[in-house]
């Protein structure tokens, strides 16, 4: 009995023993799993992130060997027979149709940077002054800006979506089947007409905005139009008109550009050719700022390199 | 006669993804003939013909097209081959912006590359349409048309080169039309390749239309051609497959993951 109760209990012992060897063998067994995990999620992560990365100079590579196409064809298009006839109807689409939206566009930015800026500039008895700063403003940074975000909006879209259901009805794979070249085709009249007409768009919405605020500084506020006018003359340049229009060929040329390689290579159906209007409206407006910033810091640095520092504030 | 195949794929295979859609398929179409690839959606049909002309490259294998190996060809050596072929696509692929008449002289146009003859231009697009029965519809638009006129405009606009092509590839052309309309395609499909000459390659799911135009049809299953014969070869072949698709007759997973 004495003897059985001893090996009972190195029997249990024993048990006890391997009990707590399996129990460290497992928080040993889970620490590693817990730590591979870690490990796993971690490669997962940069796995991740390095997809985005080779992702986006996909992206990236993609669209300037696409738009390095377009813009290459653009003298064999415009030399070719029909290429006039294709250029025509979409610089009717982007020019004309966008006249209405940009006079009235560029008119209320006019307006309402004279209400804003009215209080201010007739406190410091300078209101004869603020038409000399809407009319800068205006033609060096908002007309530009607000042309080519309308353009993005009201052009970029329809161009997507046109292109982005002849992608999914076939109609450009059938262009390359019958030896056409669809980006020459499709893209370089689309692409011209955006390039050219959204520096004539820009010049309207100066102009409108410059009389939206004239109206407004006049007619609601009482201020007296000839120092309107004389100040405006006095500051603003022909440079800062040629920076709103430099301006305006570079976002007319990225609108263009971004509209068709969206809809170029959209997904298929009805909501791929949607999530593809959205994206390039999204890229468009993004491009347009981070263009305007670029180009502003280039023009301004040439304009002090060649003519000096001016002060608005006089 | 030239006994050389006009098309051949040596071990072509194809994938998208992790999705294998062609595995080393061989297939040799003969001229003159027209050739029906049947098989389920999605099994690589479409992929298939688009091999042909330099639409899609095979990731392995070799295309051929009159002996001249085309899947390493450029765009711009595609060219003359695209010259010779002409491809009816499923969505019929008319221009929305061209009248009718524009949409079928399209491939003349860019094919002659600004040496044209406007009047003779204009009396092969009229004899065209009327080849398929749509006379006077040449300044409608295809907006304005109905689902098997535009097929015929998709007909026209293939045979509207000078001279005809010598391939039509045709890409499920009975899809989505009525049995009438559906007989009247697959009568055109035969007239045309009497009248012409030209050779045809199908690929449908439709059995009543591959059966119709088909002197030759071969089953593509799982990126494989596994039956190659008549209709009633086909309807005799001892692969399970085979005659369940020729027949209409669903696969049995596919019955049973309805339950």
């Amino acid at each position: 009995m004495g003897r059985d109760a001893e090996e009972y209990g190195r029997a249990r012992c024993g048990c006890i023993d391997a009990g707590a060897d399996g129990v460290l063998e497992r928080n040993r067994s889970n620490g590693e799993m817990g730590s591979m995990a870690r490990k796993n999620l971690l490669f997962r992560l940069i796995a991740a992130i390095g997809g985005a990365v080779v992702g986006w100079i996909d992206g990236f590579g993609r669209f300037f060997v696409f738009s390095g196409h377009a813009i290459l064809a653009g003298p064999t298009e415009m030399l070719a027979a029909g290429g006039w006839r294709r250029l025509m109807p979409q610089a009717y689409l982007v020019g004309a149709r966008s006249v209405p939206v940009i006079l009235v566009t560029g008119a209320f930015v006019g307006m309402v940077l004279v209400v804003q800026g009215w209080e201010q500039f007739d406190a410091s008895g300078l209101a004869d002054r603020l038409g000399a700063i809407v009319n800068i403003s205006v033609a060096a940074e908002l007309g530009p800006v607000l042309a080519g975000v309308m353009l993005a909006g009201r052009v970029g879209g329809a161009l997507t979506a046109e292109l982005g259901t002849m992608n999914v009805t076939e109609q450009i794979v059938a262009l390359r089947s019958m030896g056409a070249d669809p980006v020459r085709f499709l893209v370089t009249p689309r692409f011209l007409a955006c390039l050219l007409l959204s520096p004539l768009l820009t010049c309207y919405a100066d102009l409108m905005g410059s009389l939206g605020a004239w109206g407004v500084y006049v007619f609601v506020k009482g201020g007296d139009p000839e120092p309107y006018w004389r100040y405006t003359a006095e500051v603003v340049e022909m440079w800062d008109l040629g920076t709103g229009i430099v301006k305006a060929f570079f976002f007319g040329g990225a609108i263009g550009l971004i509209s068709c390689y969206k809809g170029f290579h959209c997904r298929a159906g009805a909501e791929g050719v949607g999530q593809a209007c959205t994206e390039s409206f999204v890229a468009s407006f993004i491009t347009i700022l981070a263009l305007d910033f670029c180009l502003n810091i280039v023009l301004n640095t040439l304009y002090t390199v060649w003519y000096g520092f001016r002060s608005l504030i006089m | 006669m030239d006994d050389h195949p006009i098309i051949e794929f040596r071990q072509v295979s194809k994938r998208f993804g992790q999705q294998r859609v062609l595995e080393g398929i061989d297939l040799s179409v003969e001229r003159g003939r027209t050739t029906v690839i049947i098989g389920r959606s999605g099994t690589g049909k479409s992929v298939t013909l688009k091999h042909i002309v330099g639409l899609l490259r095979p990731d392995e294998g070799e295309v051929y097209f009159e002996g001249q190996r085309v899947d390493t060809l450029s765009e711009r050596e595609l060219r003359p081959i695209r010259r010779q072929i002409s491809f009816v696509f499923q969505l019929n692929a008319l221009f929305d912006s061209m009248s009718v008449a524009e949409n079928v002289a399209f491939p003349t146009v860019q094919h002659a590359r600004g040496r044209l003859d406007r009047r003779k231009l204009d009396k092969l697009v009229q004899d065209c349409l009327e080849l398929v029965g749509l006379s006077g519809f040449g300044e409608k638009r295809p907006a304005d048309l109905s689902g098997g006129e535009k097929k015929r405009v998709a007909l026209a606009r293939a045979i509207a080169i000078d001279p005809p092509p010598k391939v039509i590839l045709y890409d499920e052309p009975t899809a989505g039309l009525d049995p009438q309309r559906s007989d009247v395609i697959n009568r055109l499909i035969r007239n045309l390749q009497n009248e012409f000459n030209v050779t045809g390659l199908v690929v449908t799911h439709d059995m009543k239309s591959a059966e119709a135009v088909g002197d030759r049809i071969l089953m593509l299953w799982n990126g494989r051609f596994i039956a190659d014969g008549t209709v009633a070869e086909l309807r005799a072949a001892r692969d399970d497959h085979v005659r369940r698709f020729v027949e209409g007759v669903a696969e049995p997973e596919d019955v049973r993951n309805l339950t």
